[in-house]
């Protein structure tokens, strides 16, 4: 203990939210070598204990690209690829074998090639790009711990509520500290996308990066604070610091387990209006997580990635085998599949098709308008969502309607496969519900007519403003005009829930604007019923419906309804989460 | 020889993930492919040299395939872009 308690501070870079208080656990991991010559007779040989030294640490990698992808999935394994990668890369070998031929011992050699790279990539002025070094880092020191035959500190042994300083963490070390209760990280190098940031960030671990030389100042087994969302760490803190840490610590106890808590609850007003929260997915494998998250099902489940990187259309069994791993493993909640929604430029790009130059994709042959051209593409994918109905609660949506004729078209096919199916014995749910998305403006304006030939809608809120205010918000000069506050959206929407009310069938929303908080009261008071959010928006969103009364947010829409512009809009919803201490 | 300029549209640019699914895909294939970045040559197979072009959004890069399946290499390398890495 020094004499008096006095906080030195550390500035670093805020990699992933949250307090930590704990004691440090240090991980050390430095080498000693030297560069040696090898006489011509070994060189060979020496060649060889670096090629077994690759193979061990393959090995590791598989490993750890396991680990990852059970606790949090394949995106986050895909790290351990660009790894493995590192590890083939021709350019790092080719210069290692150079220098072992050249007569220098493998370690030296690896060394120096690494070097060589790292000074290269020293000189990147993009930082994001810049901070890819610490990858090649990770992967030339496991190589070398296994060229020593040395392992590295387990982090095994680490005890509970410990903070890891290390001058790196590797994904492989981040990840074997799960089920453990891991207070906290902090190290000396790193930037906010390196992957140790990113998988702590998965983890839900405060941590806190770049700290230059962190793990030369503190001595294992002292106690330290990580605020993970300033980006700073206090070494040596005084009772007041550690008294006004312990305090924000306890809130953020608090808060996350509010949210754990609302997991499990349903998603109602707190004048007992329910409605549903669903989560919008592009990949088979993201149902744990969702269902982790407390989604109560699947509003949009978007095929399109079935049909990328690939060389020839997805045949009927291909979408089965994918439709019924999700369909089982969302059971017994809903699913909403939506049909294929690309545009012809994209499949001609794929060469899947020939659909020759199109002008203006955006407004071009695609989604539905190619599925009624094509009806062998769409058939398919019909086939194989009625062959999954029989095993969940399944719905199918078509994307893009602009008209009640294609609702007719489309049905119309899906009434003759549905045919065929029974002529094959092949069952299916005759009572499938059918419905569409409203995203083209004209479809919305003739929602009526359409609401009564459907089981429900959907409204896609991405596209339609896009529509609907002529708006690409990729394009910086305009994107300032995408406007979900815009007068016309919000009336347009009304309008939508309306009519549907009217025609007796529920409307949800499954673009963004249902995943951003700021604007749950609006929609939640102007009726609508089911809300399909990206995953992370899942608990957010129920904490603000759980928060208000529906009887307000009847009030707050029909009150931002009657305004003129959006910044009074914006101003009116401000007004009604501060008086309701709402966070938005 | 067959060759391709494409322009980096995935937000994050040609980050590790991107470089590793290039370079997985086009490991696939016997030609040898090279990629230009201004003044900078990277060969397409290594994922060191795909990073150290950083290739951030809006980058031009242009794709050098020379070898048996050149073509279909290219096609790959397009299509790849076009679903901007499935991300």
């Amino acid at each position: 203990m020094s004499v008096d308690d006095k906080d030195i501070v550390l500035e670093g870079i805020a990699a992933s939210a949250g307090i930590a208080i704990g004691k440090v656990f240090l991980l050390e991991e430095n080498f000693c070598f030297v560069c040696k010559e090898v006489p011509k007779s070994f060189r060979e040989a020496e060649k060889k204990r670096f090629d077994d030294a690759i193979e061990k640490t393959r090995s590791e990698f598989t490993i750890t690209y396991n680990r990852i992808n059970d606790v949090l999935g394949e995106n986050y394994a895909r790290i351990a690829d660009v790894y493995l990668l590192i590890l083939d890369d021709p350019t790092l070998k080719k210069n290692v074998y150079k220098l072992i031929t050249d007569g220098i011992n493998a370690e030296y050699a690896l060394f120096k090639a690494i070097d060589k790279i790292i000074h290269f990539f020293e000189n990147i002025n993009d930082s994001f790009f810049k901070e890819r070094k610490v990858d090649i880092q990770d992967v030339g020191k496991k190589i070398l711990a296994n060229l020593f035959c040395k392992k590295g500190k387990n982090l095994i042994r680490v005890d509970e509520e410990s903070i890891i300083i290390a001058n790196n963490l590797t994904p492989s070390d981040t990840v074997s500290v799960r089920g453990k209760k891991i207070a906290g990280f902090a190290t000396d190098i790193g930037g906010k996308t390196s992957h140790t940031a990113i998988i702590a960030q998965g983890l839900a671990i405060p941590a806190v990066v770049g700290l230059k030389n962190i793990s030369l100042l503190v001595k294992a087994g002292e106690t330290i604070i990580i605020d993970g969302d300033k980006g700073e760490v206090v070494l040596n803190p005084s009772s007041k610091t550690l008294l006004h840490y312990k305090n924000k610590y306890d809130l953020q106890l608090s808060r996350t387990v509010e949210l754990e808590k609302l997991k499990n609850l349903i998603s109602e007003t707190t004048d007992n209006h329910k409605i549903f929260i669903f989560a919008n997915i592009d990949h088979s494998d993201e149902v744990p997580l969702i269902l982790n998250k407390g989604a109560v099902g699947i509003g949009l489940y978007r095929t399109e990635t079935i049909y990328f990187n690939r060389d020839s259309i997805p045949k009927e069994q291909e979408h089965f085998d994918i439709y019924y791993r999700v369909v089982q493993e969302i059971s017994p909640y809903a699913i909403t599949i939506r049909t294929f929604d690309l545009g012809g430029d994209k499949l001609t790009k794929m060469g899947l098709l020939n659909l020759g130059f199109e002008s203006n994709p955006s407004l071009g042959l695609r989604s539905i308008r190619l599925c009624l051209k094509y009806p062998e593409i769409f058939i398919s994918q019909l086939r194989a969502i009625l062959r999954v109905s029989v095993l969940g609660k399944v719905k199918l949506m078509y994307p893009m309607i602009s008209c009640l004729a294609e609702v007719r078209a489309a049905n119309a096919i899906l009434n003759k496969v549905k045919e065929d199916l029974r002529r094959e014995n092949i069952k299916f749910n005759e009572n499938m519900e059918v419905g569409v998305m409203i995203e083209v403006p004209s479809a919305g304006v003739v929602i009526d007519s359409i609401a009564k030939e459907v089981d429900f809608v959907s409204i896609g809120t991405n596209d339609l403003i896009q529509y609907m205010l002529a708006v690409d918000r990729v394009n910086e000069n305009v994107a300032y005009l995408y406007d979900p506050m815009h007068p016309a959206i919000l009336r347009f929407i009304k309008r939508i829930v309306d009519e549907g009310h009217k025609a007796r069938i529920k409307v949800a929303m499954c673009g963004e604007m249902a995943g951003e908080p700021k604007y749950t009261p609006v929609i939640l008071g102007m009726g609508l019923d089911e809300f399909s959010v990206s995953p992370s928006q899942i608990a957010p969103i129920k904490k603000i419906v759980r928060s208000v009364s529906f009887m307000d947010c009847k009030t707050i829409a029909d009150k931002v309804l009657k305004l003129e512009d959006s910044k009074s809009i914006l101003k009116e919803i401000d007004l009604f989460c501060e008086t309701r201490d709402i966070n938005t | 020889m067959k060759e391709k300029i494409i322009v980096v549209l995935n937000k994050a640019g040609l980050h590790a993930r991107p470089a590793a699914t290039l370079v997985q895909t086009l490991n696939k294939y016997q030609s040898v492919i090279k990629i230009l970045k201004n003044d900078l040559e990277a060969d397409a197979k290594s994922v060191i040299g795909v990073m150290a072009l950083a290739a951030a959004y809006g980058s031009k890069l242009k794709f050098i395939a020379d070898g048996p399946d050149e073509y279909e290499a290219i096609v790959t390398i397009e299509n790849l872009f076009d679903s901007k890495f499935g991300e």
